[in-house]
């Protein structure tokens, strides 16, 4: 959610159940703006908050040249002391997804440790501990890293990709119309493209190489995943996320605007496919 | 000309109490102090104060949006204007895949009785078919009998003690929710499902769960208000009415304390044990109130003398006890390492007038807040309880074993054609050979 849209836009995203403190509101829309001027971002993003048990993180999103690669995440307590989180290695992915087990805590100094068990050999019974230790800030970076991977979305055409390869925002993109935006397959993922490879060469014959360059929503796997909703007296189009939820994105159409917004636990709804 | 007779100034308290009487039957002040304030303390208007709840759930991070909040509350009042209500309350909203779920509690003023006649005539008719065909085929009748069906409460009483309305979307016509049965809330606790949005969808589940969407949907909200619901301690008070037959006191009514004066916000903020449970615990029976089911042996005992004694000998199952009502929630048990509530101040910048904020960990979605004499719960989530790391489905029964035959039962293989073709040729032989050694005895007769 662009933090120049954030006073109106938390009102349409509103309908998921969470809505931000007006204490909270405007530390952000000051804090959000020291925060691109120190930074030198070109656009600062609220992009959401992470519930824990005991304070809960709100995250912040920079951008720079290139939105798809060029993305800083901040966290802060009290939305005004904003710190830098590290940015997520494959190794500190996996070093996270074996230690972090259950609800963030809501403690910076926080460190998990998770104790595993291991025989030795097939006759010895000694067992030996091996200690996964991660702190806080690398769990939040994997799960900020996770979740813009499997459920960030923009409507296609918001973006487009410029000869050199940058991914930028389409100062031409007037909003979908509204029989577009019912459809998912007019929303893409907002990530290096996965999917997309694997079309076959008819397929990907017939797309825009502009603003073709990302995955199609329709193809996630469960295909359920997504509520797709008409909200606020049909003005706003509302994309939920059921793997991560508390994930929420809005559109209106025929208008530009767009973002999402994560209010949740960070904790990805493994059950998914149970609770279809 | 002589001065003006001067009143006394009035100080802010009775500025504002004059200023709502002026005012009539307008809205009154988005905040008003004076006696508790709860929607069930208003017996005269129904309607609940939703612009004042919405304004310190905002303070709280919860909500629904100011336009969103407007129309809901438009859509109570037509809800309030077109039924006889005591009491109605926004419960909350349920997220759905398709469409949402908008809920309001209300109390009505008429118990339900048409409901309960219903399924007795579908029983009268299904006995009326029984028996004609009794009459005609003397089929055995197996001699299972199902294991008996804990019966639901009566309307007002424990899980089903409020009615509930949903909605699709303000403005939509509201519709009633059934009553919840035990059966419902047993399979609601072992299965977890999204709601779809569409109240006659079926739930496919294991264990297969005995009804459509808005049993289901019943069933979330009575588990949801059963876990969720709290308010501060000592606003209500349990009303000590005369003892039951059974010698136990109810313990299922409460009141609104009129002599409550609020608990300082920082207080509630702090400790759990300032907030309580003002709704009934749902015991494992799935009910609020045990129930002995193995009662019933009394009623049999003019038909058989034999099953009178083979009913006697099991032990008689021990009543399942909960929590009493209004026990504060510092009491809860801690689910899977992580404490069930989650409790703030709203601001710290502004604490003087910051409320105290409760936040559900099991129930994600469920909050409460309190502010001197007035406190309110709302849920705004899907529905679902947390499952820890991971939910594991119920598995089915093993299948059963086949029948080992014994001396008097013994199953063989059915013969081939070709083994009955031979066993025919065998016995053909045989009675050709038994007619040749006749006629050569008659013969040896006749000679």
């Amino acid at each position: 959610m662009d933090a120049d849209s954030l006073h109106y836009s938390l009102e349409l995203v509103a309908g998921s159940g969470n809505i931000l403190n007006t204490e909270h509101r405007t530390a952000l829309q000051t804090s959000l703006l020291i925060l691109r001027k120190n930074y030198k971002f070109n656009r600062v993003l609220f992009w959401g908050k992470i519930m824990g048990i005991k304070e809960d993180y709100f995250i912040a999103q920079g951008r720079g040249d290139d939105e798809l690669k060029d993305k800083k995440n901040l966290y802060s307590f009290n939305c005004m002391d904003w710190f830098l989180l590290p940015p997520a290695t494959i190794p500190m992915i996996e070093e996270v997804s074996k230690a972090a087990t259950g609800r963030f805590m809501g403690d910076a100094s926080h460190v998990y440790e998770n104790t595993i068990l291991k025989k030795v050999g097939d006759e010895d019974e000694v067992e030996e501990e091996l200690v996964r230790i991660s702190a806080v800030e690398h769990r939040l970076a994997v799960t900020i890293h996770l979740i813009d991977d499997e459920s960030s979305v923009i409507p296609r055409g918001a973006f487009i990709k410029n000869p050199h390869g940058f991914v930028q925002v389409n100062r031409c993109f007037e909003g979908l119309t509204e029989s577009q935006a019912a459809k998912l397959d007019s929303f893409l993922h907002f990530r290096d493209p996965k999917t997309l490879k694997k079309k076959s060469l008819l397929e990907l014959s017939e797309l825009n190489q502009t603003i073709d360059f990302l995955d199609l929503l329709t193809d996630d796997v469960p295909k359920g995943m997504w509520s797709l909703q008409f909200e606020n007296a049909n003005k706003v189009l509302i994309l939920r996320c059921l793997l991560w939820l508390g994930m929420t994105f809005y559109h209106v159409p025929m208008t530009p605007q767009h973002g999402y917004i994560y209010i949740g636990d960070g904790v990805r709804n493994l059950d998914l496919s149970f609770m279809l | 000309m002589p001065k003006p007779r001067q009143l006394a100034p009035l100080d802010g308290e009775e500025q504002r109490l004059y200023y709502e009487l002026l005012l009539g039957d307008r809205c009154p002040d988005p905040i008003s102090k004076g006696a508790p304030c709860h929607p069930w303390t208003k017996e005269e208007n129904p309607l609940p104060n939703v612009n004042e709840i919405s304004f310190f759930l905002e303070q709280a991070g919860v909500g629904l949006g100011r336009e969103e909040t407007q129309r809901t509350f438009l859509a109570l009042k037509q809800l309030v204007d077109s039924q006889e209500l005591l009491r109605c309350r926004l419960w909350g909203k349920i997220l759905g895949i398709e469409s949402n779920y908008y809920i309001a509690e209300v109390e009505g003023k008429e118990l339900d009785e048409e409901e309960e006649e219903q399924p007795d005539r579908t029983e009268e008719e299904q006995k009326d078919a029984d028996t004609d065909d009794k009459e005609e085929n003397a089929v055995p009748q197996s001699t299972y009998k199902p294991p008996p069906v804990v019966p639901k409460e009566t309307v007002g009483t424990g899980a089903n003690k409020f009615l509930y309305y949903v909605c699709k979307e303000p403005g939509l016509p509201w519709i009633k929710l059934p009553s919840v049965t035990p059966a419902q809330i047993d399979v609601s606790r072992q299965i977890r499902k999204l709601f779809t949005g569409r109240l006659e969808a079926p739930v496919k589940s294991y264990p297969p769960f005995p009804g459509n969407e808005a049993n289901y949907l019943r069933a979330q909200i009575a588990r949801i208000s059963a876990g969720t619901h709290v308010s501060p301690q000592g606003f209500f008070l349990i009303m000590e009415e005369e003892d039951d037959e059974e010698g136990e006191p109810l313990q299922d009514s409460y009141d609104v304390n009129p002599d409550f004066e609020g608990i300082p916000v920082s207080e509630m903020a702090e400790s759990l044990s300032t907030w309580v449970h003002h709704v009934q615990h749902i015991l494992p029976q799935g009910r609020c109130t045990w129930l002995n089911l193995s009662m019933k042996p009394s009623e049999d005992i003019d038909e058989d003398e034999d099953m009178e004694e083979a009913e006697e000998e099991p032990d008689e199952p021990e009543p399942e006890v909960g929590p009493p009502l209004l026990t504060p929630l510092s009491q809860d048990a801690e689910l899977f390492n992580t404490p069930p509530w989650t409790s703030k101040m709203s601001s710290t910048l502004t604490s003087v007038h910051a409320i105290a904020v409760l936040r559900s960990n099991l129930w994600q979605g469920g909050h409460a807040y309190a502010s001197g004499k007035k406190f309110e719960n709302i849920y705004v989530g899907w529905g679902v309880k947390s499952a820890g790391d991971g939910f594991s489905p119920s598995v089915p029964p093993t299948p059963l074993k086949e029948y080992v035959g014994d001396e008097e039962i013994t199953e063989v293989p059915d013969p081939t054609p070709r083994d009955e073709r031979e066993l025919a040729e065998a016995l053909v032989a045989a009675q050709e050979e038994m007619e040749g050694s006749d006629r050569e005895d008659e013969s040896d007769d006749d000679y």
